[in-house]
């Protein structure tokens, strides 16, 4: 129906050169942070000649799985709206359920155990948040203590190890695989690369964003908003879950203190990478963003002989700035 | 403080852009001490920011603001205060968690040895409430309170701040019919006593019956000013959009005889509902009319299941929903424009593709994955249908005008082929030309055999696109009224004062 009645000024303002202005904030603020994961990667190759060696690269990428899956999972819950601070309680109570499956069974029917562990665990604390109606921030924390003490309570406080036999199996995750690459850098790439399209491309990931957008105006159109917000925190805790998978592979063990504090830099590697904690934007991309340039910091250090004293300090003043300039970007695009 | 003069109040050469986009430029204006001065113009016309500007809230890129002949910085709330302006805006600036009291006098406390003292505040605030009329208990907190009432603490705080200046932004959207009748009566007292009165309003006879003289913006630059008392609705429309236009409502074609029954209800009740009972057939509007409060915006929640009854029954052509939860409701066919657009209806920082697309997203998806070029189709043919004016649909659906966001919020839903359509005021801050359209649009709807249900506050309105208007008072139907009423009788029954009762 074509009403005849309507001024045809108003609506699009012609394009000038403040308006390419914005945009070019808009894009500043979609992928500055990608600009400064490559400034930081050009300035290391550089000033080192170690930093592009295929040694020093395989190194890096397998010191992000652990990370980057968490990032991950703090991402995919972010974007919905809720934070996930069982992260690392999640992370060291699968990792510990898979050892001592494993040394009952074998290592992949411990393995997956873990896996299978972590989607529990991650089903549990999102029942609790959503029948509770309590914010997921003092929801999960209290939860995440739940599970630290089931940890504790499980392993007696102890360390927990594979059965001999079985212990060489058990660091399967170490081992070099496709392009010298380590295996958990290969599951790791490959979980998140299924994440990233489960999140852009599927009906799942348009309710994520909406939820966490407006969690009223989802619910008004239809959808379960309780059962998105339990399937975002599945799919951390299975994030956890690898990423605690990687870190015993790697010790040889578990125990009920992997990890500890870790769901922070998780979030704050989801932040940096440009996720909003406002809820309803991000991407699984800028988790992995994130999370490597978190890990770079710690690598650069390392590669040029600074003292690591001063690695946190570069860590925190780097996730305050990716925050302040998320924050004014946004402000000068409204 | 309270007892100085409002100063008159000079706007030159003001202007303001947004990441490059001029929303308003080179604004002359002369404004009186005392004045109640309307602004009015489209959406998008400037308005809100002129009278941001003038409130203090914001700061204009160009141009100078002078008091009383000496130009003033005003940018932040802080100098706002100190210069005795006071901005009202329509989102509200109320601390939800305290009291009426604590509102009232935020951060201006009254204190005695670095102690607040309640004692001495309370008495200001009896002050205050004899000057104005308004009878609110002082200790209730804010957010228990209907909106029509947390607006009056809003007023109550500008006078305790002394503002001489107050400016607010459309203060009658959010009230019924006598509200804002004591709204104005308020407006016109504060100015008597020499209060400056900027307001910003879509209602043009509002405008009129409270305002001495009217500037007209269109596009961000000063088109008009003129006297209230010389001119007409239609002179000020005709500036607002550059030609004379006729604010013309459509006929809603007569509901073919025979039509079916498609949404009923019986002894619907929960909280403000009472129950109530009704009936909608295809192809036609009913209108439900009553003051706020009256439980008319609750009937429809029910209605779609967005509350649960404690009690009642809802079919749709006959069959009982199950469940009363919008999931249920949309499955047999319901529909539901709600209240707010930016609460309850879209996903702010998403697309508009994304938004028109959220409430049918089963119906195009092959497993779990979005069939894109599918909804890129769908999409783009409804926004087609509905007349969504975006350039690119892949922007964010907060850029867009608040026509646009509600025309793009029965997009989503008219992509379900609804049989029912529940619509909670239709037009809310949307302007003259995209109202027009959206009645088009719901008449054009019926016509075709949905069953419409509107809630509006706008009586002229509901009674114009009506085919028959349903009157609900304290959550009980009082009486349903044919085409044809006048707005009078409707009202007065709304009141429930042809029985001579108080409200």
């Amino acid at each position: 129906m074509s009403v005849d009645t309507t001024p045809q000024t108003a609506a699009a303002p012609a394009p000038s050169a403040g308006n390419n202005m914005s945009r070019l904030a808009f894009r500043m603020r979609d992928y500055g942070i990608v600009a400064a994961l490559v400034i930081i990667v050009i300035a290391l190759s550089l000033s080192t000649d170690t930093f592009l060696t295929s040694g020093n690269l395989v190194n890096l990428l397998d010191q992000t799985a652990v990370l980057g899956l968490l990032a991950t999972g703090a991402t995919i819950c972010i974007i919905s709206g809720v934070f996930d601070l069982t992260a690392s309680a999640t992370l060291a109570l699968s990792a510990i359920i898979g050892v001592q499956v494993g040394r009952v069974t074998d290592v992949y029917v411990g393995f997956a155990a873990a896996v299978v562990a972590g989607a529990l665990l991650g089903f549990v604390t999102g029942t609790v948040v959503v029948r509770s109606g309590v914010n997921s921030f003092v929801g999960t924390l209290a939860t995440s203590l739940v599970y630290r003490g089931l940890a504790v309570m499980v392993t007696g406080g102890a360390i927990v190890y594979p059965l001999t036999a079985s212990a060489e199996n058990f660091g399967m995750l170490t081992w070099p695989s496709l392009f010298g690459l380590t295996s958990a850098t290969i599951m790791f790439v490959v979980v998140v690369a299924i994440l990233a399209v489960v999140v852009s491309r599927t009906t799942f990931g348009r309710r994520l964003y909406a939820v966490g957008g407006n969690a009223e105006a989802a619910r008004l159109s239809g959808i379960r908003v309780g059962s998105i917000h339990v399937t975002a925190f599945m799919i951390s805790g299975v994030c956890s879950a690898l990423a605690g998978l990687i870190l015993a592979s790697r010790a040889g063990s578990a125990q009920s203190t992997m990890a500890t504090g870790m769901e922070l830099t998780a979030i704050a590697a989801a932040v940096v990478g440009g996720t909003s904690i406002l809820g309803g934007e991000g991407a699984v991309w800028r988790a992995l963003v994130g999370a490597l340039l978190l890990t770079l910091i710690g690598n650069g250090f390392n590669l040029l002989g600074w003292d690591t004293i001063y690695q946190q300090v570069l860590q925190g003043l780097l996730i305050l700035f990716a925050v302040t300039m998320d924050r004014w970007l946004r402000k000068r695009s409204r | 403080m309270s007892s100085q003069k409002a100063p008159s109040i000079a706007v030159r050469g003001v202007g303001k852009g947004y990441s490059g986009v001029t929303v308003l430029h080179d604004i002359d204006l002369d404004i009186a001490p005392g004045e109640v001065h309307g602004l009015v113009g489209e959406n998008g016309a400037g308005k809100s920011t002129l009278l941001k500007i003038l409130g203090g809230a914001i700061r204009s890129d160009t141009g100078t603001l002078s008091f009383d002949g000496e130009q003033v910085t005003v940018g932040s709330p802080r100098d706002s205060i100190a210069h005795g302006i006071s901005l009202i805006s329509q989102e509200g600036a109320l601390v939800p968690a305290l009291s009426v009291l604590d509102n009232v006098f935020l951060a201006r406390w009254s204190h005695r040895g670095g102690l607040v003292s309640a004692r001495s505040d309370r008495r200001r605030l009896a002050g205050l409430l004899e000057i104005t009329g308004f009878s609110v208990n002082p200790d209730e907190r804010v957010d228990r309170l209907p909106i029509g009432v947390q607006q009056q603490v809003e007023i109550l705080r500008s006078l305790a701040r002394g503002a001489r200046v107050i400016a607010m932004d459309e203060p009658t959207a959010v009230l019924a019919e006598h509200e804002k009748e004591n709204l104005l009566a308020l407006i016109r007292k504060l100015a008597a006593g020499g209060t400056t009165i900027i307001l910003v309003s879509h209602f043009l006879e509002e405008v009129l019956s409270v305002a001495d003289r009217i500037t007209v913006l269109r596009d961000g630059a000063l088109i008009r000013t003129v006297t209230a008392s010389e001119t007409s609705p239609r002179e000020l429309v005709g500036h607002m959009v550059g030609r004379e236009i006729d604010v013309l409502y459509p006929d809603p074609q007569p509901v073919p005889d025979g039509s079916p029954v498609v949404l009923a209800a019986r002894g619907l009740r929960r909280r403000l509902v009472n129950g109530v009972d009704l009936e909608v057939r295809s192809g036609e509007i009913l209108g439900i009319a009553g003051l706020v409060g009256s439980g008319r915006t609750e009937t429809l929640r029910l209605l779609f299941g967005a509350d649960r009854p404690v009690e009642g029954v809802v079919e749709v052509d006959g069959v009982r929903l199950a469940q009363h939860t919008p999931r249920a409701a949309m499955a047999a066919g319901v529909a539901m424009v709600p209240e707010s657009r930016k609460e309850q209806g879209l996903v702010m920082q998403r697309s508009i593709a994304e938004n028109v697309a959220l409430s049918s997203l089963s119906g195009r998806r092959s497993g779990p994955f979005v069939k894109r070029p599918a909804e890129k189709t769908a999409v783009g043919e409804i926004s087609k249908s509905v007349d969504i004016r975006a350039a690119d649909p892949e922007a964010a659906i907060e850029t867009l005008s608040g026509g646009n966001q509600q025309k793009a919020l029965f997009a989503k839903w008219l992509l379900r082929n609804p049989k029912v359509l529940l619509i909670d005021e239709p037009t809310r801050g949307v302007d003259v030309a995209a109202k027009t359209q959206i009645h088009h649009l719901i008449t054009g709807l019926a016509a075709e055999g949905m069953a419409v249900v509107c809630v509006s506050s706008e009586i002229e309105e509901l009674l114009a696109l009506s085919h028959r208007v349903l009157v609900l008072r304290h959550g009980e139907p009082v009486g349903e009224y044919p085409r044809g009423t006048t707005p009078e009788v409707v009202i007065a029954a709304a009141f429930g004062s042809h029985e001579g009762e108080p409200s």
